[in-house]
């Protein structure tokens, strides 16, 4: 399924921060999470996830840090804040609206 | 699993790693994140039985075309599109120690030219708010700097004893012939004056010496390519520089003025002898470091205000030509007035020259060579007038030393000007190439420091130091 650009732009960051609220994490892990949760229709490209979590971290939504990972390479981990914590429930009462309207005029749909 | 054991796999990834690093909006460390996520995926694809070469394939392409992250890295980081001189250390090449012996050298320099200018007081030579300044610091002024700028590109650029010792010799010698010499102080009017040979010596000494500094900075290999106009890229971009920090250096110093008063203090004793003369010697310095540092992360000012400037000094000449004709007015003859077109000649020199370091010398002819023809043919006739008025009076006036040099310079520049124009026409009008004007321009050079030597070493002795 080919998911539109826009939607796929606007879904990144309440999908980070999710992850990220789940625990720590870096990037490779946070592209393989999300094809596992998607069961692999949400396909990123991979490295279009970095700018989004430099954006993230930018805005005071998550804090990053470097260090070794267990197979020796430096690795950047990204741990969320506060404020993003703050920022994913405010999120996620906005894609429930979005998603409850949908839902509404959809089973009308079906029902007439 | 560190590394991948594969070593054409190894190389390839370099190579994206490369191409990555030379995207402007992808910084060092943005790199190694990407990189490390490259590897993670690389690892999971072979190890789900791919062989490296199609793991790297399929690596690559879902991390998406470079055009495209790197657009949304500069969109993440929109700041990172102005260049940024002190953070953009990490993108080069050199290695960091260096960079850091680099910055101890320089500041080291910078203080021994702030303490090579402190040190005649040692000898009786007080530099004090109250007093004048002994002619002793102005005849020396370039000494104090100039040997430790070389030493600079010496050190920078790697050279043995033997070259160094050459190099010291325009120094020592301009060291000689500019405290040897028994200047007489000749009473004008109001009072004293320093001689005229002393002041002409003052003002052409940084001129002969500054060759010297260029033939530390080309290493002293002056014919090869390139090094003689990238002194001259060099020595235009030191001169924004420096009254840059010469800018801020007075804000420094308003500051430190107000600030003590405030507090009942006078901070003179430490401006006049210690802020300003120290400052203006390190600057020199730290200018040409910030110069070398930058030379491939910010445009060149130079070129950018020759672009500016040309049009309006050939409207200027051109404007005063035309008026001179319609009111027939002539050139009023006095004591500065050739002195006073030997500058405009200067300027249009510099025009021309700073044009010409900007300019590919492959590029056909265009709009603003024939603005920079036109710029120099009406200097030329603005300067034959000029030398017309002032020749038919010359015998009226003698010949005094700073009218033998001002002539001299006049002669130098107008010789210059006159070829660079016949140069420029027949590039305009396809015959020639650019590269024979930017010949003309850098083969020039010596000239300028050959005839500041001469007014240094012969005129004194000349005209009986007067």
């Amino acid at each position: 399924m080919d998911m539109s650009k826009d939607l796929v732009a606007a879904s990144a960051t309440p999908l980070v921060l999710a992850i990220l609220a789940e625990g720590d994490s870096y990037g490779y892990a946070i592209i393989k999470r999300v094809a596992e949760l998607s069961g692999g229709h949400l396909q990123w490209t991979d490295g279009m996830l970095y700018p989004v979590l430099h954006r993230l971290e930018r805005q005071g939504f998550v804090a990053a840090k470097w260090s070794t990972s267990e197979n020796g390479r430096k690795r950047k981990y990204y741990r969320i804040t506060k404020e993003g914590r703050a920022e994913l429930a405010a999120q996620r009462q906005q894609w429930k609206t979005v998603d409850g309207t949908l839902k509404g005029i959809w089973m009308q749909a079906v029902t007439v | 699993m560190t590394n991948l054991t594969d070593q054409p796999l190894e190389e390839q990834i370099t190579q994206w790693r490369e191409y990555l690093r030379r995207r402007q909006a992808v910084h060092g460390p943005d790199v190694e994140e990407l990189e490390g996520h490259l590897r993670d995926q690389l690892t999971a694809l072979t190890e789900s039985g791919l062989t490296g070469d199609e793991a790297f394939l399929v690596a690559v392409k879902r991390m998406g075309s470079l055009d495209a992250l790197s657009r949304e890295f500069a969109r993440a980081h929109s700041e990172r599109l102005w260049k940024q001189l002190v953070i953009a250390s990490d993108k080069t090449d050199q290695p960091t120690n260096t960079k850091r012996n680099e910055i101890i050298v320089v500041v080291a320099l910078a203080i021994a030219a702030g303490v090579a200018v402190k040190v005649p007081e040692l000898f009786g030579l007080r530099l004090s708010p109250n007093e004048e300044v002994p002619p002793f610091y102005f005849r020396n002024a370039s000494l104090f700097v100039f040997p430790l700028l070389a030493i600079y590109f010496m050190w920078k650029r790697g050279w043995t004893a033997a070259s160094a010792l050459w190099i010291t010799l325009p120094f020592v010698l301009g060291a000689v012939f500019a405290n040897v010499y028994p200047w007489r102080t000749v009473v004008v009017g109001t009072g004293p004056r320093g001689s005229d040979t002393q002041i002409l010596s003052i003002l052409h000494l940084p001129i002969a010496l500054w060759l010297a500094v260029g033939f530390a900075y080309v290493r002293g290999r002056w014919f090869d390519d390139g090094g003689r106009m990238n002194f001259v890229r060099f020595s235009g971009e030191l001169a924004i520089y420096y009254v840059l920090i010469a800018l801020g250096g007075g804000v420094f110093t308003g500051f430190t003025a107000m600030m003590f008063a405030s507090i009942g203090m006078s901070p003179e004793w430490f401006i006049g002898p210690w802020l300003i003369p120290c400052g203006a010697a390190g600057a020199v310095i730290i200018g040409s470091w910030l110069v070398e540092a930058k030379q491939s992360v910010i445009e060149n000012m130079a070129p950018v205000l020759t672009r500016l400037f040309t049009p309006l000094f050939t409207l200027l000449l051109l404007a005063f030509l035309a008026t001179m004709v319609w009111t027939g007015n002539p050139i009023n003859v006095e004591r500065e007035l050739l002195i006073g077109f030997d500058l405009l000649l200067a300027v249009v020199v510099g025009l021309v020259l700073y044009a010409a370091s900007a300019r590919d010398p492959q590029a056909p002819p265009d709009f603003f060579d024939g603005l920079q023809l036109l710029l120099v043919v009406s200097a030329l006739a603005v300067d034959a007038v000029a030398l017309w008025a002032i020749a038919a009076r010359i015998s009226e006036f003698g010949f005094t030393p700073n009218r033998v040099a001002a002539l001299g310079e006049n002669i130098i520049l107008l010789v210059n000007l006159a070829w660079a124009a016949w140069l420029y026409a027949r590039f305009v009008r396809n015959r020639g190439s650019f590269v024979a004007l930017e010949r003309w321009q850098i083969a020039y050079l010596p000239v300028y420091a050959i005839w500041a030597a001469l007014v240094v070493i012969v005129f004194p002795p000349l005209f009986g130091f007067r």
